[in-house]
């Protein structure tokens, strides 16, 4: 239920940015809208800690926070790899282990691994992820786990409640 | 003021530019399909955030702004899965990485570790042969 709710007014919200067009009728309709969204996502059974992760909060804030900082820095150190002539790079595959409890930890850190420019996540195992690094020294940099442990972090007061609890 | 903010609207517009052309660049630099994913992730993330950016600041605090920053959200959780999706498709698909360098140069080599370069990489030599491959496969 506090789910519905919380979806409910993302969603108003989200009406309220795109529409900017704020007289009754239009209102009414994009509430009864996202009254009818939230009832088919209910029977869908979507709306749970995974379609909709409130349980994150803030802690997921300052992650992104960190994830930007680390995003630019790769950016940078990938651009520089494109544009030297001699190309140096140096693909591997390396196998990861995720450490997350819940399976939506296990996606945030893999999705978090693609984002990096450098490392792409190819196949999520039970849990370990397979990736490909453009240069060793990154996957070096992935294996030191510092993002892993953000990501674990981040997951939730109670993980084992996270695991199928659908 | 208003100058101020058209330069820094401007300088995050062509960095963002800067780093889309470089992503499409290193589209056609690395050797396979799984190196050139980390190419167009530079244009994915950093370039459309910069060009973002600079729209924001011309946009200012209206609707619009608004828009662009949801514009910026979706890409940042789609364009992930998106890559996740068609890297694991090629390699369910049984299509093998390049691993180790496409010039094999000894210095890099070892610096590297050594066991981690297939052999027949190795002896694929030239930047040419590999290109060549890709295309075949």
């Amino acid at each position: 239920m506090l789910h519905a709710a919380s979806l409910g007014l993302v969603l108003f919200g989200t009406w309220l940015l795109l529409s900017g067009m704020y007289v009754p009728l239009l209102l009414t309709l994009g509430v009864v809208s996202c009254a009818a969204v939230v009832w088919v996502a209910r029977r869908m059974d979507v709306v749970d800690h995974e379609g909709h992760p409130i349980q994150l909060g803030w802690r997921a804030l300052i992650y992104w926070v960190w994830l930007g900082i680390e995003i630019v820095k790769s950016n940078i150190s990938v651009a520089r790899l494109i544009l030297d002539p001699k190309l140096p790079i140096h693909p591997v595959l390396v196998t990861l282990k995720a450490g997350q409890q819940s399976e939506l930890g296990q996606v945030i850190y893999a999705n978090s691994i693609t984002l990096t420019p450098g490392t792409v996540s190819i196949r999520i195992n039970d849990n370990t992820i397979l990736v490909h690094a453009v240069v060793k020294a990154y996957a070096e940099d992935l294996e030191s786990g510092e993002m892993d442990r953000r990501v674990t972090g981040i997951e939730g007061s109670d993980p084992p409640q996270l695991l199928g609890s659908r | 003021m208003q100058i101020l903010l058209d330069i820094v609207s401007w300088v995050l517009l062509l960095a963002g530019s800067a780093f889309a052309l470089i992503g499409a660049v290193g589209l056609i630099r690395f050797p396979d399909v799984y190196a050139r994913m980390h190419a167009s992730g530079i244009t994915d993330t950093l370039g459309a955030g910069l060009i973002l950016a600079g729209m924001m600041i011309q946009g200012g605090f209206t609707l619009v702004t608004a828009k662009l920053i949801l514009i910026l959200i979706f890409l940042l959780f789609t364009s992930p899965t998106s890559t996740y999706a068609l890297a694991n498709a090629a390699y369910s698909r049984g299509l093998q990485p390049l691993l180790g360098g496409p010039e094999p140069d000894p210095a890099a080599l070892e610096a590297a570790d050594p066991a981690s370069a297939i052999p027949g990489q190795a002896e694929s030599g030239s930047v040419g042969s590999v290109s060549g491959e890709d295309k075949s496969s």
